[in-house]
């Protein structure tokens, strides 16, 4: 508590943990490349320095606030240093931004442009290394990268994984995975955080926007869109919507111009996600089964207990997640000729994740042979996409998805936030359908963006005992304390991103806190709007279980290793 | 793959400082002085079993000159170019030792595994300048052609 005098205005604080913070509140856009609220303090990049009425330098984000406290944070000095360091950042950098696919949201470019650098002085002594294009999800480009060691920290901080981390020393240090393996041969989820942390174009989305646009071009393809429930709140970003606009119908008129034929909601096959993991869930209580369960929605969490938690493998669903269930659904419909009409079908899948791409290749994401998901894309690329056609993303009128996939209920929705599939799944469970009864639902604690979350909800007799984490630390934890017995769940939710899909590895950055809030308020301003907002009370799901797919749900919506 | 023996001896290792992170440092000390070097194998295994990453294991041995993962020769040739050897003129002497072994920059130990030749910063031995060391032993006041005797001298050894 006190007050501190930042450009000679004084400014009150209260249990800010460093003097960065009360600078940025009191509203001075003081640079940093290293320093992020999520992450433990690194203190690398020095651009937040900050001068005190001594004549004192210090970094910011480093130091704790004081009473009294006199500081300036834009002086000559500062002014000249802050130029420097950026001109040495890219005097050892690529810089062939025309070409980056970073350009425009890279956070040195940017930088480079305030601090005025319009001339490196410095030679570029720096050889230059290979890049890594091994992973089906992200991409790493070495030779733009400026250690501020933002990944390192995020790929064990928030994600329990560690597979980026510092080599070597000095002028030759680097950052790699260990014995500069390649990403691809490491324990890598490809949840992508690493690249919504990375201020430069070291780590990029690996991307597949060709192959789409490749699909659409051919007149014997049938080209079939699903789009995840996050995209619909993020894309709206790049166009100047206010953050977390749910723009599904702009998305929907953009992709029928770009000359997709059908575009459906990944919500439907969220909603038989819930039907067949509800049933899983319960047969598993009944008879014994393994638990707790665990959902297998998301790819990078899969691949963590593949990976990590190998004793926990049978517990986790066999359920295929829903871009899984829902391109396998699609395939299956135009296997029959009678509803291909001699075309040939591909399936584009627009996620918030990068690790749906690494999903898609795998073996059990094969269903008669065939590849069930063709393409995945991610929000970022889809955002690329449509600058590329060139559409008015503002100004294009909202249109329905098709038929006859084109109903998702609102619990589908909520998938894309931390806690939504549990939501959805309770919803299901329930009796009623009213309005307390869903209330009720969403206040039993899972609601929220803290990154452990516990439920206690009683059902025909017994008291079930519910997890919900997003970030793969936190999964670690909670998998931790299963094994130790100290803690006994009979479900637990996990998402491997931070709040959910709606801060997936494929979204569109940079996204602040406000992002954060606004995305997961479109998504439950979303799901609150519509009119069937329990997965079971989707009128197309008795249409799949009792009718064209009779019979095929085991096949096509689970995992056969 | 190594032979078993080098993961029993490592499990003996391990045992001996304690299955916790802290003891990255000596367990690799101990196995490069049982080895010479520090197999890449062997630190993969030893973060496994502290509860380290692997990651995390490569960036401690990378920071340290002193770690080596390829493994070294019979004799350790370590060339002192701290300031005070290098302004008495130890780069002619590393310089003949290259020539002479074939080795350089890049390349440090010989194919016959016989030499290792290495810089250090400092000896502590400032007095001794240029100074050099084979294995344990300090060989004060190098000259290009004190350094090619040496050289002979261990040839002879075998």
């Amino acid at each position: 508590m006190g007050f501190i005098t930042i450009n000679g205005k004084k400014v009150e604080f209260t249990d800010e943990k460093n003097v960065l913070t009360i600078i940025r509140k009191a509203g001075i856009d003081i640079p940093t490349l290293c320093y992020h609220s999520e992450l433990s303090t690194f203190g690398a990049c020095r651009l937040c320095t900050v001068e005190d009425d001594r004549g004192k330098l210090f970094a910011s984000c480093s130091e704790e606030p004081r009473d009294g406290m006199v500081i300036y944070t834009n002086t000559d000095r500062l002014r000249k240093y802050r130029k420097l360091i950026v001109e040495l950042l890219l005097a050892a950098h690529c810089r062939d931004c025309t070409t980056c696919v970073k350009s425009g949201e890279c956070v040195l470019q940017n930088l480079a442009h305030r601090m005025n650098v319009y001339k490196v002085r410095f030679e570029n002594h720096k050889e230059v290394m290979p890049v890594d294009y091994s992973s089906p999800s992200i991409i790493r480009d070495p030779n733009k990268c400026i250690l501020c060691g933002n990944c390192v920290r995020v790929c064990s901080e928030l994600q329990g994984i560690g597979v980026l981390g510092f080599a070597n020393r000095g002028t030759d240090a680097v950052v790699t995975p260990g014995f500069d393996k390649k990403l691809s041969e490491t324990d890598c989820v490809s949840c992508g955080q690493c690249r919504v942390f990375c201020p430069t174009g070291v780590l990029t989305i690996r991307t597949n926007m060709d192959e789409v646009w490749a699909a659409l071009a051919d007149k014997d393809t049938r080209v079939v869109a699903q789009i995840a429930p996050s995209v619909r709140v993020a894309a709206g970003d790049a166009f100047g919507l206010p953050k977390g606009t749910n723009a599904m119908g702009k998305i929907v008129a953009a992709l029928h111009r770009m000359g997709f034929d059908e575009v459906y909601d990944t919500s439907y096959s969220a909603d038989l996600t819930i039907m067949e993991e509800s049933a899983e869930f319960l047969d598993r209580v009944a008879n014994g089964g393994k638990l707790p369960l665990l959902t297998s929605c998301c790819p990078a969490w899969v691949k963590f207990v593949d990976t990590q938690f190998p004793e926990f493998k049978e517990n986790v669903s066999t359920c295929r997640s829903p871009q899984g269930m829902f391109s396998a659904v699609i395939k299956e419909y135009y296997r029959d000729p009678a509803h291909a009409e001699g075309k040939k079908t591909v399936v584009v899948s627009i996620m918030p994740c990068t690790a749906k791409k690494m999903e898609a290749n795998r073996p059990n994401s094969y269903t008669k042979g065939e590849k069930d998901t063709d393409i995945v894309i991610t929000t970022t690329e889809l955002i690329r996409m449509i600058k590329n056609f060139g559409i008015a993303f503002d100004k294009i009128e909202p249109e329905a998805c098709d038929m006859p996939f084109g109903i998702g209920s609102g619990g589908g929705v909520i998938f894309g936030v931390t806690g939504g599939v549990t939501e959805a799944v309770l919803r299901r469970l329930a009796e009623g359908h009213d309005t307390a009864t869903l209330e009720a639902i969403a206040n039993c604690g899972i609601r929220g963006e803290e990154g452990i979350k516990e439920a206690v909800v009683p059902y025909n007799g017994i008291d079930v005992k519910i997890c919900v984490a997003s970030g793969l630390a936190n999964a670690r934890k909670v998998l931790e304390q299963v094994k130790s017995g100290e803690k006994e769940y009979h479900l637990i939710e996990v998402m491997a991103c931070r709040r959910g899909c709606i801060m997936g590895g494929g979204q569109p950055i940079p996204a602040g806190p406000r992002s954060k809030a606004a995305r997961a308020k479109g998504l439950y301003d979303a799901d609150g709007s519509m009119v069937i907002r329990k997965p079971n009370e989707n009128p197309l799901m008795d249409v799949f279980y009792n009718g064209y797919f009779k019979g095929k749900a085991h096949e096509l919506l689970h995992n056969h290793e | 793959m190594l032979d078993k023996s080098y993961y029993d001896k490592t499990d003996e290792i391990i045992e001996h400082y304690g299955r916790k992170a802290g003891s990255l440092i000596p367990i690799m000390q101990d196995i490069q002085a049982e080895y010479r070097y520090l197999p890449g194998e062997l630190l993969t295994y030893v973060a496994k079993e502290i509860g380290i990453t692997e990651t995390k294991a490569y960036s401690v041995a990378t920071f340290y000159e002193n770690f080596s993962f390829e493994a070294k020769g019979k004799y350790v040739i370590k060339v002192c170019d701290g300031t005070a050897c290098h302004v008495r003129k130890s780069t002619p002497v590393l310089e003949a030792l290259w020539k002479e072994l074939g080795l350089s920059k890049k390349k440090h130990t010989t194919d016959d595994m016989m030499f290792t030749v290495e810089t250090v910063s400092c000896l502590g031995a400032c007095g001794l300048a240029p100074t050099m060391m084979v294995n344990e032993e300090v060989h004060p006041s190098m000259t290009p052609e004190k350094a090619l005797a040496v050289i002979e001298e261990l040839r002879g050894k075998g």
